[in-house]
């Protein structure tokens, strides 16, 4: 076969930029964008994403614009190993969908614009800053640490009691009636499983952050409808949201003080 | 003392039968067991000398679940200035290939149950 010097241009040229292009498909598509932040470092504890309070804000309308995506429970699920029993009774859940009346029942009212109604609203822990499910925790296996704001778990400490169950307005905490192990998917060895009789939820993806890298669902998230932040850093992204959009929390009359803000 | 003959006897036998298991063991030439362990191939890379894990493994494994739970701190820093994440399932088990043939081993022949794998996954036992 004989190759001119413009098709031969033009073959080097394509497989250039199909070279360039592999790592960054790969990142978007694969499961490389779980292990690698979005400064391309690779992750490591000697590199890791501080704040002094951090925040959620979640965009509704993008989020809601996307029906039917379960991208980010996903990546939840599947990077904490999360079980599932197939039935609603024993059900684990650390991110999930609420309809907006259920998620939102101070705001939501008779005439509520229908679509948003039935809308289905994220909902996670909200890592509250006067957290009740602390207040109860007689083994103090779950806690808020001083340093960021995030509410914790201790999984070696946890009794079973069930009181932060109670306790949580939002009913973020669930309850591992069964053992978990066999239920899971796939197992994810980054991360430990629990055991039958302890309680867990969303820690805004605690071990992610000291390894530099940003929350599972806000990764996974296609939109980019979840964003991730300090809100003591004024120049923060999640303070430009705040202060340029109209933003809503979850029963903000019972004084928890939600750290997870909508943007409807 | 009354019927010294069959308490006496009494008692010689049950001495017999309660130590039994070690007799036993004597009598097959298993007196001195010792598990086998399945070291590292390469060896001289743990996170402290083998005498001080020996004896105090779950120490610092306890050590290292408070710092990384309660604490937020990851990074261990050995006697001799080098660093290591503090992680039970990626720093130890990096090198220790086998649960089986290493902890379980040791912990089966001491009758000691840790429950560091009922949550904890082995990287290992996954690939298989």
């Amino acid at each position: 076969m004989k190759i001119d010097r413009r098709k031969f241009i033009k073959f080097t040229g394509l497989t250039a930029i199909g070279l360039a292009g592999t790592p960054a498909a790969r990142a978007f598509t694969g499961e490389d964008s779980l292990l690698v932040n979005e400064a391309g470092r690779q992750p490591s504890v000697e590199n890791p994403l501080t704040a002094k309070r951090w925040a959620m804000v979640i965009n509704l309308k993008k989020c809601i614009a996307q029906d039917g995506c379960t991208k980010c429970i996903d990546a939840c699920h599947t990077v904490h190993n999360v079980p599932d029993f197939g039935n609603p009774k024993d059900e684990i859940k650390w991110i999930w969908k609420e309809s907006f009346e259920h998620a939102f029942h101070e705001q939501e009212h008779e005439f509520i614009n229908e679509a948003l109604k039935h809308a289905p609203t994220l909902v996670f822990c909200n890592h509250c800053d006067n957290p009740p499910c602390v207040r109860v925790c007689p083994t103090q296996a779950t806690w808020k640490r001083e340093e960021d704001g995030i509410v914790m778990m201790d999984w070696h400490r946890c009794i079973g009691c069930r009181y932060c169950v109670v306790a949580c307005p939002y009913g973020s905490r669930s309850f591992n009636w069964r053992d978990p192990r066999p239920f899971i998917k796939e197992l994810h060895p980054d991360f430990p499983t629990r055991v039958r009789g302890v309680v867990e939820k969303c820690t805004f993806c605690e071990e992610r952050l000291a390894r530099g890298l940003m929350p599972a669902c806000v990764e996974a998230c296609p939109e980019k409808a979840m964003v991730f932040g300090d809100l003591e850093d004024a120049d923060s992204e999640v303070r430009e949201l705040l202060r340029n959009n109209y933003t809503i929390r979850r029963k903000p009359s019972l004084g928890t003080m939600p750290e997870i803000y909508y943007i409807i | 003392m009354y019927d010294s003959g069959k308490v006496i006897t009494g008692i010689i036998v049950f001495l017999i039968i309660i130590t039994f298991p070690v007799w036993y063991n004597v009598a097959r030439g298993k007196a001195n067991y010792v598990p086998e362990l399945e070291y590292p191939v390469d060896t001289g890379r743990c996170v402290a000398d083998s005498a001080y894990i020996r004896a105090y493994h779950m120490d610092l494994l306890n050590t290292w679940r408070d710092q990384v739970v309660r604490e937020g701190i990851r990074v261990y820093r050995a006697a001799d200035g080098r660093t290591f994440e503090m992680s039970l399932s990626n720093t130890c088990m990096n090198c220790h290939q086998s649960k089986e043939n290493f902890c379980d081993k040791c912990h089966d022949y001491l009758s000691v149950s840790p429950y560091c794998w009922d949550c904890h996954i082995d990287p290992k036992e996954l690939k298989r």
